[in-house]
């Protein structure tokens, strides 16, 4: 039966937006009313709005773009040195968020790229690195996500760094990380002291070496499943990554021990795993670069496939408008301090970690991690509340990642900017905060939300490209 | 005095609601003025014009709270009643730990429930976003909102006529499905009758009629008031006709509506040639039958008993009008205005566009020009401040003056007071106006309209004329005011009341026609009841 014939035949069933006096006037008639808590718009998106919303190109753009998203898989299946996966070169470094330059660069981009300077021996001191790296000459800085990469916080890439590197057997794609330093001081959140590079070489030397080992040994791991059960023990992925971390080494270990490597090197490697909650982290993101690359690039469609901040800009990319960056200035994120910093102290919003969310999880998966809820300043109603209120912006729900909580509810898959646009709401970010100068590494961790004019911007520019007569 | 102006953001309230919160607020003592707002263009040209500065940064999305009051008690006390009235109109939010929020969307609402049906009457602005959505969802919208633009309607059309689906709309203002009513709608019984509705207060009659007669409704398909247009092409219209035609509970298919455009009414004939339902037109227009005698040849074709529609003749000034001077005795020493010694002219203020069409089209033939802001001719339109002598007759309901504000079958307020400027006017010399009843309309019209009607009529006692007021009554025995109270209070109030809005108008021009030149002496009951019972009229 259609729909009009069942119209005709059945009690009606209605869905009503607008004015509440017809709604009750149909409630008053004992009809099942599903009322929506209507606003208008973004104020001035009404034009590229419905331009966009006419494209009759949309709905099944958007369907292959959120098809793809969760048909990927994401298997780690090797550890490498970026010299060697992304052919960088002496004087190459990636950075986190959209395109940027050193002039415009925040005090904890600075400081990563003042730490890699030196770490790849183009400096000595930090004093030559800022100097060079004011020069320009032989730099070149690059989006990790322009080169199918992504990196916490700052983000900084250089060539003798290690990679995760991950792949998409579903949407033949692959996508890479950096290793997770720890917390505190470290070089993503823009410290550069000698613990910053000495830890960094032992990673580029010992725990890199190992780890490709271990992988090589095990062979593929299965990160998707891994973030499946993360989500359902307390983890958002994000700001947690505890049972991620856990359940990582867990399939590394024995490979680890037979590696053949000295016991004393493989008592430091787990150690240093095991003492960094956010170790997994660098997993979560590439498998999120992998979910939501794999829907990017398709006319028409409107859903979000990167949202990512370099400390200055926020931009996010958008599949119907290819590898575009929108990008409006990063907001502050509101949250809580460690020991006496304060707000004074952060930095505007910084790093790709916000794949994470783009991909339905982290800020998204609130309502999965009540442990972590005070870290970020928010309450467990509030989370309960922001997960729910994800999925007034996203057009599918991700069954491999399911929350309990939520009747086992999927992710709030593939946030789609005419939604964005429609209810007013922005996705909810949680993140860690950096210290504004550089070199001081992290302050606290808090909520955040994006630029709403970058979601405005990309609105314009897919109505510029839609193909409808309004 | 004492003023103050609050604009809050990220508050939105329909403006339906809004007009309520106002009309609460300024009915506290003490308040002149209140003024409870989404900052919209228009509102903030309101704001200004009650002599505030024009509020910075703020947008449509943002609430402006204007209050007025004789000192700062009273305009403490006006804003608590804002602030308890803001509330009340909230539903309660989920307090429920963990209980999921309100759906943000037609679409979000529609993944929740299995809706069959989607009914948007968000501004007209923004209706196409919601009503695609609904579409894009795979369920039939009816778009109440007016306003709309004409690319997004065939735009609408066009996606659904692709996904075997409906767009009942834009600018549907009825429709009856399985015997619910949307937006404004009678209560009429169930039966074999299926309306396919370009028009919604003609739809309104019709079926208001036919239940009168004991004929009942399938379901009535809105379609909206541009469907029948060449640049839309019957899309709606056709594919309410198919959706009826294999409807088990419809046989007779009625379609109505103004005149199609050329093309449209070639599509809309062939077709309705071509279904085994047969299929009635009620096209509105000068030569075509009025609804009163589509709505006999429908009882008919469903072979019921036709009953002439009821009406109250008016009666004597009821008694508040004692108070004033006596409404019927012109003072002898007042000079003579030219005016009143012409027959004077029919001012008619409906809220339905279709029951002010057929109006004019009757009055026009008996009287000539009729001015209007939905002109029967092109040349017999209104400028733009609607004040010309002559015959005239203003929809309310039109989208120019919904603009931003209830439809006048929900507040009345701008009508009221065109009411009692006709009032004032000595060219005015008989007051046509309609009433709708039904879901979604003011739940006591009549109460509203009556001492309206009550002080218009004192007026013109105190300038020493006569005004008749004659009232076109639209609603069924089961509608919720109460057909029969809604015309006892009117006719109370001093209106003539009929449920045939064709009669109405003939009992106008009756009143118009039979005025004798110069001031004649006042109607007795007796003339009244007398001449009624050879109304002109087609339903004989």
């Amino acid at each position: 039966m259609n729909a009009l014939d069942s119209l005709l035949t059945s009690e009606p069933r209605v869905v009503a937006a607008g004015a509440d006096l017809l709604s009750e006037a149909l409630a008053g008639q004992a009809v099942p009313v599903e009322r929506v808590e209507w606003q208008p718009p973004m104020p001035g998106t009404e034009t590229s709005l419905y331009a966009v919303m006419a494209d009759p190109r949309r709905v099944d753009a958007n369907r292959e773009a959120l098809d793809r998203m969760l048909a990927s898989t994401a298997e780690l299946v090797d550890v490498r040195p970026a010299q060697d996966v992304l052919g960088l070169r002496p004087g190459e470094f990636l950075h986190a968020g959209p395109p940027l330059t050193w002039e415009r660069a925040s005090g904890p981009m600075r400081g990563a790229l003042i730490g890699a300077m030196i770490f790849e021996g183009l400096a000595s001191t930090p004093e030559q690195a800022e100097a060079a790296l004011d020069a320009g000459e032989g730099i070149s800085l690059t989006p990790c996500h322009d080169r199918g990469a992504v990196g916490p916080m700052a983000g900084v890439v250089s060539p003798s760094m290690w990679m995760f590197e991950l792949r998409d057997e579903a949407n033949d794609g692959t996508a890479w990380c950096s290793l997770n330093e720890g917390l505190g001081k470290v070089l993503r959140y823009g410290a550069y002291s000698s613990d910053v590079i000495d830890r960094l070489r032992w990673m580029s030397d010992v725990l890199g070496p190992l780890l490709q080992a271990a992988v090589r040994r095990r062979g593929r791991i299965d990160i998707k499943s891994i973030v499946a059960q993360m989500v359902q023990m307390g983890d958002e992925g994000h700001n947690r990554n505890r049972a991620g971390t856990l359940m990582l080494l867990r399939e590394l270990l024995p490979d680890l021990i037979d590696s053949g490597a000295p016991s004393s090197q493989i008592a430091e490697a787990v150690r240093f795993v095991s003492g960094n909650d956010h170790f997994f982290l660098n997993l979560v993101m590439p498998a999120g670069k992998l979910q939501t690359s794999a829907g990017a690039g398709i006319d028409g469609a409107t859903v979000v496939t990167t949202m990512a901040r370099n400390g200055t800009d926020f931009g996010i990319q958008v599949s119907g408008t290819g590898s575009r960056w929108f990008t409006a200035p990063a907001d502050t994120p509101h949250g809580l301090f460690l020991g006496s910093f304060g707000p004074d102290d952060a930095n505007p919003d910084i790093g790709d970690s916000t794949i994470c969310e783009t991909m339905g999880i982290g800020g998204f998966a609130m309502a999965s991690a009540p442990a972590i809820v005070r870290f970020v300043g928010g309450s467990v109603p509030e989370a309960l509340r922001t997960s729910q209120l994800m999925y007034e912006i996203t057009l599918a729900e991700n069954p491999a990642y399911a929350f309990p909580i939520l009747e086992f509810r999927g992710a709030p898959t593939g946030i789609d900017v005419t939604l964005v646009a429609r209810t007013g709401i922005l996705p909810q970010i949680n993140t860690g905060m950096a210290g504004k100068v550089a070199g001081t590494g992290q302050v606290g961790a808090g909520l955040v939300k994006p630029p709403a004019e970058c979601f405005t911007a990309a609105l314009d520019a897919l109505a510029g490209l839609s193909r409808s007569a309004l | 005095m004492s003023r103050d102006l609050d604009i809050r953001s990220g508050v939105y309230h329909d403006s339906v609601t809004l007009m309520q919160v106002s009309r609460t607020v300024g009915d506290e003592p003490g308040v002149s003025a209140a003024l409870v707002a989404m900052a919209t263009q228009l509102n903030v040209d309101l704001v200004v014009g009650m002599g505030f500065e024009p509020p910075a940064d703020a947008g449509p999305n943002d609430l402006l709270i204007a209050l007025e009051a004789s000192d700062d008690d009273a305009l403490a006390r006006a804003r608590a009643a804002a602030d308890a009235a803001l509330a009340a109109s909230r539903t309660a939010p989920p307090s429920d730990f963990g209980s999921e929020p309100r759906p943000r969307t037609v679409g979000a609402a529609i993944a929740r429930s299995d809706a069959t049906i989607a009914f948007v009457s968000t501004p007209g602005a923004h209706a196409f976003g919601d009503a695609m959505d609904a579409l894009t969802k795979g369920v039939p919208v009816i778009v109440f909102s007016d306003n709309v633009p004409l690319t997004q309607e065939v735009r609408l059309k066009e996606e659904a006529s692709r996904r075997g689906l409906l767009v009942m709309g834009p600018d549907c203002g009825t429709a009856v499905i399985g015997g619910v009513g949307f937006g404004f709608a009678n209560v009429v019984r169930p039966g074999p009758v299926g309306v396919v509705a370009a028009s919604g207060t003609g739809a309104q009659h019709l079926m208001s009629l036919l239940d009168a007669s004991d004929v009942g409704i399938s379901h009535c398909l809105g379609v909206g008031g541009r469907d029948m247009s060449d640049e839309v092409g019957a899309v709606s219209t056709l594919a309410a006709m198919d959706a009826l035609a294999s409807d088990p509970a419809t046989e007779v298919i009625v379609v109505v509506g103004k005149p199609p455009g050329p093309r449209a009414a070639e599509r809309v004939r062939s077709h309705a040639a071509a279904q085994s339902t047969p299929v009635v037109f009620a096209l509105l227009g000068e030569g075509e039958p009025d609804l009163t005698e589509t709505a006999r040849s429908v009882v008919d074709a469903a072979g019921a008993t036709w009953s002439e529609p009821r009406s109250w003749p008016a009666s004597t000034a009821p008694e508040p009008l004692l108070e004033g001077p006596a409404p019927h005795a012109p003072t002898a020493e007042r000079p003579e205005d030219p005016a009143s010694r012409s027959r004077g002219f029919v001012r008619g203020l409906f809220s339905g566009g279709t029951l002010c069409d057929e109006a004019m089209a009757i009055v026009s033939g008996e009287l000539g020009e009729v001015r209007s802001n939905i002109p029967l001719r092109p040349e017999w339109a209104l400028d733009a401040d609607h004040d010309v002598g002559g015959h005239v007759m203003i929809d309310f309901g039109d989208d120019a003056l919904t603009l931003g504000r209830p439809h006048p079958m929900i507040d009345g307020s701008l009508r009221a007071e065109r009411i009692l400027a006709e009032a004032g006017d000595p060219t005015c010399s008989v007051l046509l106006l309609d009433v709708v009843l039904g879901h979604g309309a003011h739940p006591d019209p009549a109460a509203e309209l009556g001492p309206v009607i009550g002080e218009a009529q004192l007026t013109a006692a105190r300038d020493g004329r006569e005004l008749p007021v004659v009232v076109s009554l639209v609603g069924t025995a089961g509608d919720p005011q109460d057909l029969d109270r809604q015309a006892k209070t009117l006719n109370d109030a001093g209106a003539a009341v009929y449920v045939s809005n064709a009669a109405a108008a003939r009992e106008a021009v009756r009143r118009v026609a039979d005025r004798p030149a110069g001031q004649g002496p006042p109607d007795s009951v007796t003339d009244v009841l007398d001449t009624d019972d050879d109304l002109p009229g087609g339903e004989e």
